[in-house]
């Protein structure tokens, strides 16, 4: 398998004030394609600074990261945008969808930054919510959704430019044990078709769900583990 | 992602904060109304300050006698005119920028019709000064040189006075009027000429040829011109040194030394319309200028919601980076945000400055004068200060840390 992301003793130093805060201490790292990669870690630990280098939302203070074998550093913020844009999908703890927005006009907005006409970001959109099962939710507004459903809008948002890599941060921190496991469901179902799963989550529960395992300490990655993951039961996915 | 685009981003987001948008643009759009209607209202004051001089013609010269700071100390001389018919036929004949020159002598007196009668002032003068003055007549006809010659009783009358004396549509010519007892015949009604500078009807006149008003009227011993002369250069160009060249020749004529004021005054109408243009002039600058201030505080009106707003959707911009917005697409979605409302603003500002300048123009009996460059001047305007002011709120949404904008709450 080739390697799509690859860390090599990358560090990430922020200025706080006059203090100097080492969130990441020299992490190196290979994740290839198609793997289901859950990081692991106490608040503090740096998997959330590891996952935003990941996702291109910042760049390594030394170090180097290559994606699909390009160095991310060496990119600008508008070069920055085009990946985030092409390669990565987004999934977050809170959703964030944009507030009285209908759940088809988030998902058609990166195919908006993205180029695309109005005919085809429509389709493509109906598509990415049809396949998370939401086909009948287009014109409702986030505040009409449940937590689920509002994720599951979130995860059709990151997947509706085809991506390469689906980063999904606490994706079930909000959600209720029931609803947790639909929407692990859904990402083991991306997981099965290819697609990369990067997911961040302080809950081995929901890390049984990946087949590998990281675990972060005090900016360091301290252990490595391969796993049988758990399989969420789940139809719903088309 | 194409500009139409933008724009559709830009305007659902105004759409959503209808009152916010539309307060903020509210700020243009009274600038702008204010730019317009200002602009008129200078634009009409100034016309009409050149039609009022133009009724009287800016190519004049009124040289009047005795001038009144000099009158004492000339003794005896002091109550006698002292301009004389010789200097008249030198003005016309030896000064090179003099067009045409008129003596025009006055009294007030009553006019009596068959049945009406009406005091004003009666002018005795030579056909000179109708060209002159560039004032013809309605009806009837003009007064000629021969009517001068034999002192023939005729008269022109102004159209207040022929109003007053035989009413409104009435046609005197022909009929006879009394001037203080002597029997005129009404040849002419002259057009109208509307008020002086200082307000005074030019039209509540009776003109009469000078040898009648002489021989008849007020009759003036010997051979001092009991008057003014009305003197016209040949352009008002040349207004400045044909009254140097009078004042030389009638200083001249009346061996005045050196050290001597001058016993006559020479007016010149040109320099009276120059100050009044210029007053006029300053005024047009004064209210463009405050109307510019106000569009400038409406400018300002935006870049503050503008920065409120990009606080507030902080989140959003976060979001919208993440997914994979530039910052120039995100720079362009706030500078149009602010350009929208500059521009909607200015549409609507030029409406209301349109409707304002008309009630104005209908409230003060000016022309409406609302040039076209005026309005795009204004609405560009407009576009510049939504640009300039929208600027550093869209910059700083540009420059947001995509991952500190998605912890905003």
């Amino acid at each position: 398998m080739a390697a799509l992301i690859q860390l090599e003793q990358v560090t990430r130093v922020y200025r706080m004030g006059d203090v100097d805060v080492h969130a990441l201490r020299g992490v190196s790292l290979t994740i290839a394609e198609g793997e289901f990669v859950a990081i692991m870690g106490a608040s503090g630990s740096g998997k959330s600074t590891l996952m935003n280098l990941i996702g291109c939302l910042d760049r390594p203070t030394s170090g180097r990261y290559l994606l699909e074998g390009q160095d991310v550093s060496l990119l600008s913020r508008s070069e920055l945008a085009l990946t985030r844009n092409r390669t990565l999908g987004f999934v977050f703890q809170s959703f964030n969808l944009l507030a009285r927005t209908t759940a088809h006009e988030n998902v058609e907005l990166p195919l908006l930054y993205a180029g695309l006409k109005g005919k085809e970001r429509r389709a493509r959109s109906l598509e990415a919510l049809h396949s998370v099962g939401l086909g009948d939710r287009l014109d409702h507004l986030p505040s009409q959704l449940s937590g689920g459903q509002q994720q599951r809008v979130a995860i059709a948002r990151a997947l509706v430019n085809k991506p390469r890599v689906l980063l999904a941060d606490e994706p079930t921190g909000a959600l209720d044990s029931t609803t947790s496991v639909e929407v692990m469901g859904l990402l083991q179902a991306l997981g099965d078709k290819g697609i990369t799963v990067v997911l961040v989550t302080h809950e081995k529960d929901i890390a049984a769900f990946a087949r590998r395992v990281l675990v972060m300490r005090d900016g360091h990655l301290v252990s490595d583990t391969a796993q049988t993951p758990v399989r969420a039961t789940l139809a719903e996915v088309s | 992602m194409g500009p139409l685009q933008t724009l559709r981003l830009a305007v659902t987001a105004l759409l959503r904060n209808k009152l916010r948008s539309f307060l903020t643009a509210l700020g243009i759009i009274i600038g702008v109304g204010a730019v317009i209607a200002m602009v008129a209202i200078g634009e009409g004051a100034r016309s009409q300050v050149e039609e009022t001089f133009a009724a009287m013609g800016t190519n004049l010269l009124i040289i009047m006698p005795g001038s009144s700071s000099s009158g004492g100390a000339r003794g005896g001389f002091g109550t006698q005119p002292t301009l004389t018919w010789d200097d008249l036929k030198a003005v016309q004949t030896e000064v090179s920028t003099v067009a045409r020159a008129a003596a025009v002598l006055r009294t007030q007196a009553q006019l009596q019709s068959e049945d009406q009668n009406w005091a004003t002032s009666v002018q005795g003068t030579t056909p000179e000064y109708f060209e002159i003055r560039k004032w013809r007549v309605s009806r009837g006809l003009p007064m000629t040189t021969s009517d001068n010659d034999s002192g023939a009783k005729v008269v022109l009358l102004g159209q207040t006075v022929a109003e007053k004396l035989y009413g409104a549509n009435a046609d005197p010519v022909g009929q006879l009027v009394r001037i203080k007892n002597v029997p005129f015949e009404v040849i002419g009604v002259l057009e109208k000429k509307g008020q002086s500078p200082m307000g005074q009807d030019y039209d509540d006149t009776a003109i009469v040829p000078v040898t009648t008003f002489r021989a008849r009227l007020a009759p003036t011993p010997g051979n001092y011109l009991s008057g003014v002369m009305y003197v016209s250069v040949r352009s008002a160009q040349e207004t400045a040194k044909g009254q140097a060249q009078l004042t030389a020749l009638l200083r001249d004529r009346h061996r005045l030394t050196r050290s001597a004021e001058d016993d006559f005054s020479i007016r010149n109408l040109q320099e009276v319309a120059s100050a009044q243009q210029q007053g006029a002039d300053t005024l047009s600058a004064l209210l463009a200028s405050i109307a510019a201030v106000s569009l400038l505080v409406g400018g300002i009106g935006i870049m503050n919601i503008m920065l409120v707003s990009v606080t507030e959707r902080t989140r959003e911009i976060g979001i919208r980076m993440a997914i994979g917005a530039t910052p120039g697409q995100i720079l362009a979605q706030f500078l149009t945000e602010a350009l929208a409302l500059a521009v909607v603003g200015g549409l609507a500002g030029v409406g209301i400055g349109v409707v304002v300048a008309q009630q104005l123009s209908v409230q003060f009996g000016w022309p409406l004068l609302i040039r076209p460059e005026v309005i795009t001047a204004a609405t560009g305007f407009a576009g510049l200060v939504g640009v300039g002011f929208g600027l550093y709120p869209a910059l700083k949404a540009s420059r947001m840390d995509p991952i500190a904008a998605l912890r905003f709450e």
